[in-house]
């Protein structure tokens, strides 16, 4: 019977484990749908970027606001994991404040400093919360944010709320007891409240809390996966992947290049066979559907954290035009998980009649875009939404010719005379003498 | 009318030199009235620098950006191609351009594909000439007037380059106002990505009306910006708020030639 605790607990912790385990590898094959690409250069400097970016946060302090606000929220994300380590080892064990005889005098400070976390957590929390819901900041509130999106971004605030109300009166709750060993900075404030009750209610109530903690803890972890807060795990792989090149440089495509090569090759024979490898499937050029992205668009998707700092700073979203780089990210994610969802029911993909452009981004989002990086560089965690538009720009333009008819003029320009305007190329020299 | 010869490479390289620098005049700055302006302010400054130097012109081609940029990768490479061809039987080392869509395509996509030079943006190259002291800028004729700098997408976040054309400025001993969105946070001004060949998507504004009137909200009077293309659209956004003789758009290799009297 007094192991019945430890059981269940383990129990609890093994599922939470599990579970999660096992929607994390699911996300993994999601990504692995993509196409290949080397971002295996540079370990050094990939490294130093995480730790700078994802690590250090460098790219979320261009909004002091937000950024000083989430850098708490972050940084006792991290610290009270030290205090979860303990309600682990004292869940399997059945001990109690297991850490505090190793540290002994320390450890009255460290849980209170803890505290004084969850307090500026709490308070940060309510901030971002009255952002979202009662100023309605403009990035938060726009079309894309609909739905979900928008319950989901209240739901982790909630969460957080609850886990740092049960952390805080935990430990006030315990202070009454009538052995009590421990008191810490806040939740000493926070005791007079409970100090009515029982002392089996104050057992009772203790424990109550440990457990809505824990469990608590237990059922984020599993949230995560399903929400925009996955970013806190996938930001650190991101930006260890994120493209290190100057932003202006565009990817070259291989395919194209052996193309023109042959074309331009005097030596070359237009009657000749096609090479045999003819099982070879045939490459698209650009992007369509999804999983005709790299597994780096795809690892960007999963990461995004739809906080609408590339939206907000988007020169055709700033002027009412439909493309938010946002929703790219977001029709992305949901694309392949559709994609994944119906490979898992399948066996293997069977055609849904539905693709990325066309279903989620439509050409009207696809050809607003200046392709000015404004997006790359807001992104606090280096996602390159920009990418994702010109690799479905590729299929448009090569595989479907549906570009819109200016750009078609301009381009037949550039073939016939070498400019984007109808001048001829013999006129080229002419401002010398003009 | 230019007063002094502009050499070709072809010419140069049929009386047997080769020249420090290729200036790489881009299809505005060949064909677009108000881009050849700036073209000949670059040639006039590089005359003056007594620099050796040389263009290829009817021997350039489209670079290949709006291609790639609106998704045809097939053209792009064609040109791309063609280019470096001439470009590599010219055995060209060192290129300058003045329009940033040149500098970042030759800079960072012709390496792939075989074509390696040493690119830089004229505010770039001017820079340096001043650094060597090979350039006198002399700030007279612009001291104390109120200018801000528009910095283009393909220069500022596409290649990272912020201060080359703030230095060149501050020698000019102008009073630079920067607009509340600059450097890496700077607008487009709505050409990039190949707007500038097409009309803009259904929406509540034009973008280059909006950056026009950041640019006028700082008090300037003079507008700069580094690429023909931004040019282009600022101007269009000035007279589209009736200021066109409040406020003037100038490159700045323009703002150099003016204060040098060339
Ligand atoms: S690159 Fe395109 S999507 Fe990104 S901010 Fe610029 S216009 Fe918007
Ligand atoms: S792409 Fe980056 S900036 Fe845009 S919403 Fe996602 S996380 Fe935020």
């Amino acid at each position: 019977m007094t192991y019945l605790p430890n059981i269940l607990f383990i129990a609890a912790l093994a599922t939470a484990i599990a579970v999660f385990a096992r929607k994390a590898g699911r996300i993994r094959k999601n990504i692995g749908l993509g196409k290949d690409t080397d971002r295996s250069d540079r370990p050094s400097d990939r490294l130093q970027n995480m730790l700078r970016v994802a690590f250090g946060q460098s790219k979320m302090q261009a909004r002091p606001v937000a950024g000083a606000l989430h850098f708490i929220v972050y940084v006792s994300f991290l610290i009270i994991n030290i205090e979860v380590l303990e309600i682990i080892v004292d869940g399997i064990f059945g001990t109690h404040r297991a850490f505090a005889p190793f540290l002994g005098k320390a450890y009255a400070p460290i849980i209170s400093a803890f505290e004084v976390l969850a307090v500026l957590t709490v308070i940060a929390v309510l901030i971002f919360w009255w952002r979202r819901n009662v100023s309605k900041l403009d990035r938060f509130h726009k079309p894309e944010m609909k739905g979900w999106a928008f319950t989901d971004a209240n739901n982790i605030l909630y969460i957080e709320l609850v886990l740092m109300f049960a952390f805080l009166n935990m430990n006030a709750l315990e202070a009454n007891f009538s052995d009590a060993h421990h008191s810490f900075l806040i939740s000493q404030y926070i005791a007079p409240l409970w100090s009515g009750a029982s002392e089996w209610g104050l057992h009772f109530g203790e424990r109550l809390f440990w457990w809505v903690h824990i469990l608590g803890i237990f059922a984020f972890l599993n949230y995560l996966p399903y929400s925009k807060h996955f970013h806190i795990i996938l930001a650190f792989p991101n930006t260890y992947y994120a493209n290190l090149e100057a932003k202006g440089r565009f990817e070259n495509n291989a395919t194209v290049t052996k193309e023109v090569a042959m074309m331009m090759d005097p030596t070359a024979d237009p009657f000749a066979a096609p090479a045999a490898d003819t099982d070879a499937p045939i490459e698209r050029f650009g992007a369509k559907d999804a999983n005709d992205l790299s597994w780096a668009n795809l690892l960007n998707a999963y990461t995004c954290t739809e906080c609408g700092r590339c939206t907000s700073e988007c020169p055709a979203n700033l002027t009412g035009k439909k493309l938010s780089p946002r929703k790219i990210m977001m029709d992305t994610r949901d694309r392949i998980e559709e994609i994944g969802v119906n490979i898992a029911a399948n066996g293997s993909f069977v055609d849904d009649g539905r693709s990325l452009l066309g279903d989620y981004i439509t050409n009207e989002e696809l050809w607003a875009c200046t392709s000015c990086n404004a997006c790359v560089q807001a992104c606090p965690v280096d996602i390159d939404p920009l990418n994702i538009i010109m690799k479905l720009r590729n299929f448009a333009t090569m595989e479907e010719s549906s570009a819109p008819g200016a750009l078609n003029a301009m381009m037949t320009n550039v073939e016939n005379n070498g400019a984007p305007w109808p001048f001829n190329q013999m006129d080229r020299a002419n401002w010398i003498n003009e | 009318m230019t007063t002094f010869q502009v050499p070709t490479l072809a010419q140069m390289t049929a009386e047997g030199k080769a020249p420090e620098v290729l200036f790489w005049v881009g299809c505005a700055g060949s064909f677009d009235d108000r881009a050849k302006k700036i073209t000949k302010a670059m040639a006039k400054i590089l005359h003056h620098t007594g620099i050796s130097y040389a263009v290829l012109g009817t021997e350039e081609g489209c670079t290949g950006d709006p291609a790639k940029r609106a998704g045809n990768e097939f053209l792009f490479q064609m040109q791309a191609m063609m280019n470096i061809q001439v470009l590599n039987g010219y055995e060209v080392k060192h290129i300058v351009t003045t329009c940033p869509h040149c500098f970042n395509t030759l800079k960072n996509e012709y390496p792939e594909l075989g074509g390696n030079y040493h690119v830089e943006h004229h505010s770039q190259f001017l820079n340096r000439l001043l650094k060597e002291g090979r350039l006198k800028i002399e700030g007279g004729s612009f001291k104390g007037k109120k200018i801000t700098f528009h910095d283009p997408c393909y220069l500022g976040r596409a290649n990272d380059e912020y201060e080359a054309p703030r230095a060149l400025l501050e020698k000019l001993d102008v009073s630079l106002k920067e607009m509340r969105r600059c450097k890496q946070n700077g607008l487009c001004c709505g050409a990039g990505g190949s707007q500038m060949f097409k009309e803009a998507e259904k929406g509540t504004a034009e973008i280059n009306h909006v950056r026009a009137d950041e640019a006028m909200e700082t008090g300037a009077e003079i507008v700069v910006a580094g690429c023909p293309f931004c040019n282009t659209m600022l101007t269009d956004g000035v007279k589209n708020r009736e200021k066109e003789d409040q406020v003037q758009v100038l490159d700045l290799a323009e703002m150099i030639a003016l204060a040098e009297d060339l």
